[in-house]
């Protein structure tokens, strides 16, 4: 890492960030008002449909930011500048957080209606897999000291383990699956399937893009917290070396 | 003639937010505090290192 960043993370916060932070609780409140009290109650499921929003959601933010990693794993190995090793180990980590809410709440969803907390269903196995995929590249940076190996071996991770995202995303598409296919497909005898009305839908995209400005602004403050990290490894290695 | 009923299902959508909002606070508050401990250890050590400067120059 360079010394500049390090000194450019003891900064008090941008206001660029105050901004995206404020805005993004606030787009986040109303897509929670919208999901509660505008989007109509689905008739075949009940209230239970209302978990469908963030669900979907939370799955889009763990895809996104594995793509960031992916994407700054790559730039790493191009450029070897520390800054992208660190934005790729920050989104991972967000990425695992938002894979795991998205697992948990289809779960919650599936059990009344599909009558039960799991099942070896292909496109539950696959984000499952996908999940551990990301939680054992946190683990396995942890066991290398070097910083240079530890990053080469994470771009290298981050890229390959990308390829579980499109095989999760498509899963539904290509597999038998009793996961419902709510665009671009005939999933609509499938038990948790329905027809999305307009005010369904636009609180879908509200959601989507709350979600998106969140997955932002904690990108930006677990960057942030680990510049300040570094340099206090960096600290520490100084004093030992004085 | 035979009616839909809509199930209740009102208490699985209560817990699915619970889960939803429960972990996204925290994560936040685990930032918070992430960041709260390691701007208090850099300040310590910084001290230090002021102090021992300030000691090497007496």
């Amino acid at each position: 890492m360079a010394a500049g960043d390090a000194n450019r993370s003891m900064e008090p916060m941008p206001i660029l960030l105050k901004v995206l932070s404020g805005f993004s609780v606030a787009l986040f409140s109303v897509a929670l008002y919208m999901v509660w009290f505008y989007a109509p109650r689905e008739v075949v499921m009940g209230e239970v449909q209302r978990v469908f929003y963030f669900h979907v959601a939370a799955g889009w933010v763990g895809a996104l930011a594995f793509l960031v990693t992916a994407i700054a794993g790559a730039i790493y190995l191009l450029r070897e500048e520390s800054r992208w090793d660190l934005l790729a180990l920050s989104s991972v980590e967000i990425g695992v957080v938002f894979i795991l809410i998205n697992i948990v709440s289809g779960s919650i969803w599936a059990k009344p209606i599909w009558g039960t907390w799991w099942t070896w269903d292909p496109r539950l196995i696959t984000a499952t897999i996908m999940e551990l995929i990301y939680i054992a590249y946190l683990m396995l940076r942890q066991g290398i000291d070097d910083p240079r190996r530890r990053a080469r071996f994470g771009a290298v991770y981050g890229i390959a383990g990308f390829i579980s995202v499109p095989i999760t995303f498509l899963s539904i598409r290509l597999l038998r699956t009793i996961h419902p296919l709510v665009f671009g497909g005939e999933g609509g005898s499938l038990a948790g399937s329905f027809n999305m009305e307009p005010p369904m839908f636009l609180t879908f995209m509200i959601s989507l893009l709350a979600f998106t400005f969140v997955f932002v602004t904690l990108l930006w403050h677990r960057y942030r917290l680990q510049l300040r990290a570094e340099q206090l490894e960096q600290t520490k290695m100084k004093l030992l070396l004085e | 003639m035979v009616r839909a009923v809509t199930p209740d299902t009102f208490s699985f959508m209560v817990l699915g937010y619970a889960v939803i909002l429960g972990t996204m606070a925290a994560y936040t508050i685990s930032l918070m505090l992430r960041s709260r401990r390691i701007n208090i250890e850099l300040r310590m050590l910084e001290d230090a290192q002021a102090r021992e400067r300030e000691s090497q120059t007496r």
